[in-house]
């Protein structure tokens, strides 16, 4: 795991991130720990609610009051940036890290041409001519597949439709040739098959330009055609990791398995599609210990206890009663 | 754009016309101006004649095609009062409510809207606070009470200004103004300030309510993760999403000060239109009421339309609906 990788990009160590609310604290992100190579593509897969978006802002520090960072360590190429002042983690924004969104309409400022919007991103870090960002801008929209590239600086993100949008967000993510980009579910708005091109798209800029993604998405499926390793999000913590191909075939958390198993393409024709029983539970009200332990068939005695981490090479989960190999009782 | 022009002056032609006989019914009803302008020991035969000469004895729709054909030739007859043409006289009222109304509520913008940008982006702050709590105040407190506690402050007891009137004023393309002379700004000063605090009051609570909403929104969440500063989100980003409720406010308060400035100017003894109308209404001078009711229509239009082109300029998706 992050033990065996000798120059992570990014390495990310027991992180928090709580939020103070009218009900009490609440822990969205529970000691969460991994790393990513240069270039490298990481699939992070959670319910919603189950701190992975949270966990994309940790790491870029926009986390908005009343939530903070409350522990752990956020390392880009050795460096650390939770503590960092606000100036030096913004110029880290953008610059080194960037990320893409959701939904492009809520993204892209309406009201501005999408040259103004890129040329904002580009004077955030350097002082440029309006003429050398407009070429920058124009180059980096062409790379992202907008045909016409340079007339399409002076038209508003109301002119693009939903995937060339997405484009240009993520064209405006790509400015400053970020080492890492932070992709939170930007396929889920938008067209399958739109979708499909935007993701075979990012996978070939990626290796192209040699940039990490964290991949943040709800579908299984999305992730595994795009990412080379996956992380599993449950309630705030990473209940399992490993290489895609690895985990889908042999999940040890039984919530992983539970996700593969509801994944459409595995059901039979003409039967209800499998389904996890129960619901994510509240933050407010975790279960002591193992917190999917009321929603899992394998649950014991022993899940009161928190489990910890368990490694096998690649391979990491955290269940007392992993799947698909002998049970140590 | 075209389109939407010729359709906007269409509506705006339509308007005019229901104004016309909404004040030609309404200065009907206020009263006979006859007993007004002749002698109350006047001959049966003299008041006859002066109830002709007005026309006053036609059929009530005969009177309104007559006002009607006279405002069409431009002709808003003469004031019974000062005796002169009434556009003259309006003429000669309008430069001191229009730098009046012009300074108050630019000033107000300009100070209101970064105070208010400022009040939404940091809720928290004392300063913050500070800034809602004059707002507030100028909402709820009587404009008379704060135009006479200015007059009794700084024009009574520090004597910085002057209590009232226009001051020297300077002769510009023919018409008298007072903000181009020293003199003139600090009388128009104090009652610009009382007119402005409402308006103030409002462009801060709008400012502030548009910047706390939009802080929240994906736009400047986008904008922080590409590293933009705080200032250019606020300058660049927020500054345009909130510009169209305060660029309406803006139009709305310009119309309505030009037209209802008439409690700071009395106060002020400001020699503008809102005490012409005040003096012109308690003296049944009906032409004057006429054409200043049939003015005031037109700022309105005017004003909505300018308010319109802004919208287009300020929101590129309503232009492209407008073109459709």
């Amino acid at each position: 795991m992050s033990g065996t990788m000798r120059n992570p990009l990014l390495e990310v160590t027991d992180l928090v991130t709580e939020f103070a609310t009218r009900k009490g604290i609440l822990r969205a992100v529970d000691k969460v720990s991994f790393a990513i190579e240069a270039g490298e593509i990481v699939g992070l897969v959670g319910e919603s609610g189950s701190g992975k978006s949270v966990t994309g802002f940790s790491i870029l520090g926009l986390i908005d009051p009343p939530g903070r960072i409350a522990g752990g360590s956020v390392r880009l190429g050795g460096r650390e940036l939770v503590g960092l002042p606000p100036a030096q983690l913004r110029a880290i924004r953008g610059k080194a890290i960037s990320m893409v969104f959701q939904d492009p309409s809520a993204t892209l400022n309406p009201v501005l041409t999408i040259g103004t919007q890129m040329h904002l991103a580009i004077a955030a870090h350097e002082k440029t001519s309006e003429a050398a960002a407009r070429a920058r801008a124009a180059e980096v929209l062409a790379r992202v597949g907008i045909p016409d590239a340079r007339s399409r600086l002076d038209a508003h993100p109301h002119q693009f439709s939903g995937g060339m949008r997405q484009r240009v967000a993520i064209a405006i993510a790509l400015l400053n040739r970020p080492s890492l980009i932070i992709c939170d579910e930007p396929t889920t708005a938008l067209d399958v098959s739109i979708q499909a091109q935007i993701l075979a798209e990012m996978k070939a800029l990626a290796r192209d330009l040699g940039t990490a993604m964290i991949w943040i998405s709800h579908d299984l499926a999305t992730v595994s055609s795009l990412a080379r390793r996956i992380l599993v999000m449950y309630a705030g913590r990473i209940i399992e990791q490993g290489p895609v191909a690895d985990v889908l075939r042999h999940p040890r958390h039984p919530y992983t398995a539970g996700l593969i198993a509801s994944l459409p393409a595995n059901a039979e024709p003409g039967r209800e599609l499998r389904q996890i029983p129960g619901a994510t539970p509240s933050l407010f009200d975790l279960p002591p210990g193992c917190a999917f332990a009321p929603r899992c068939a394998f649950s014991s005695a022993a899940c009161a206890q928190a489990p910890a981490l368990h490694h096998a090479g690649p391979r990491g989960w955290r269940c007392h009663h992993p799947r698909g190999m002998e049970e140590a009782r | 754009m075209l389109g939407f022009v010729i359709q906007r002056l269409a509506q705006a032609l339509i308007v005019m016309l229901v104004i016309s006989m909404l004040v030609f019914a309404g200065v009907h009803a206020i009263g006979n101006p006859i007993d007004l302008l002749i002698s109350p020991d006047a001959t049966q035969a003299i008041r006859a004649e002066a109830i002709r000469a007005y026309g006053l004895d036609q059929p009530l729709w005969k009177q309104y095609l007559d006002f009607l054909g006279r405002l069409l030739s431009g002709d808003f007859g003469r004031s019974f009062v000062y005796n002169m043409p009434v556009l003259q006289l309006i003429g000669s009222r309008l430069p001191a409510t229009a730098e009046l109304a012009l300074s108050a509520v630019i000033g107000a913008t300009l100070l209101g809207v970064p105070l208010g940008i400022y009040a939404g982006y940091r809720p928290e702050s004392l300063f913050s606070r500070l800034v809602m709590a004059l707002s507030i105040l100028g909402f709820s407190v009587p404009t008379f009470w704060i135009g006479l506690v200015l007059i009794f402050t700084f024009a009574v007891q520090l004597g910085w200004f002057p209590a009232g009137g226009r001051g020297e004023t300077v002769s510009l393309f023919g018409v008298e103004w007072s903000f181009l002379t020293l003199n003139g700004l600090t009388h128009l000063f104090l009652p610009a300030l009382n007119l402005s605090l409402f308006k103030f009051a409002m462009m801060v609570r709008l400012a502030r309510a548009g910047t706390r909403e939009t802080m929240l929104t994906d736009t400047v969440r986008f904008a922080r993760a590409a590293g933009e500063s705080e200032w250019t989100i606020l300058s660049r980003h927020v500054l345009r999403l909130i510009a169209i409720p305060i660029v309406t406010v803006f139009g709305l308060e310009l119309g309505s000060t030009l037209a209802f400035a008439v409690v700071t100017e009395t106060i002020f003894s400001w020699p503008g239109l809102g005490k012409l109308i005040i003096d012109s209404i308690s003296s049944l001078d009906r032409p004057v009421m006429a054409a200043y009711l049939m003015l005031v229509s037109f700022f309105f239009i005017l004003i909505n339309f300018a308010v319109d082109i802004a919208y287009a300029a300020l929101d590129p998706r309503l232009r492209a609906r407008r073109a459709a």
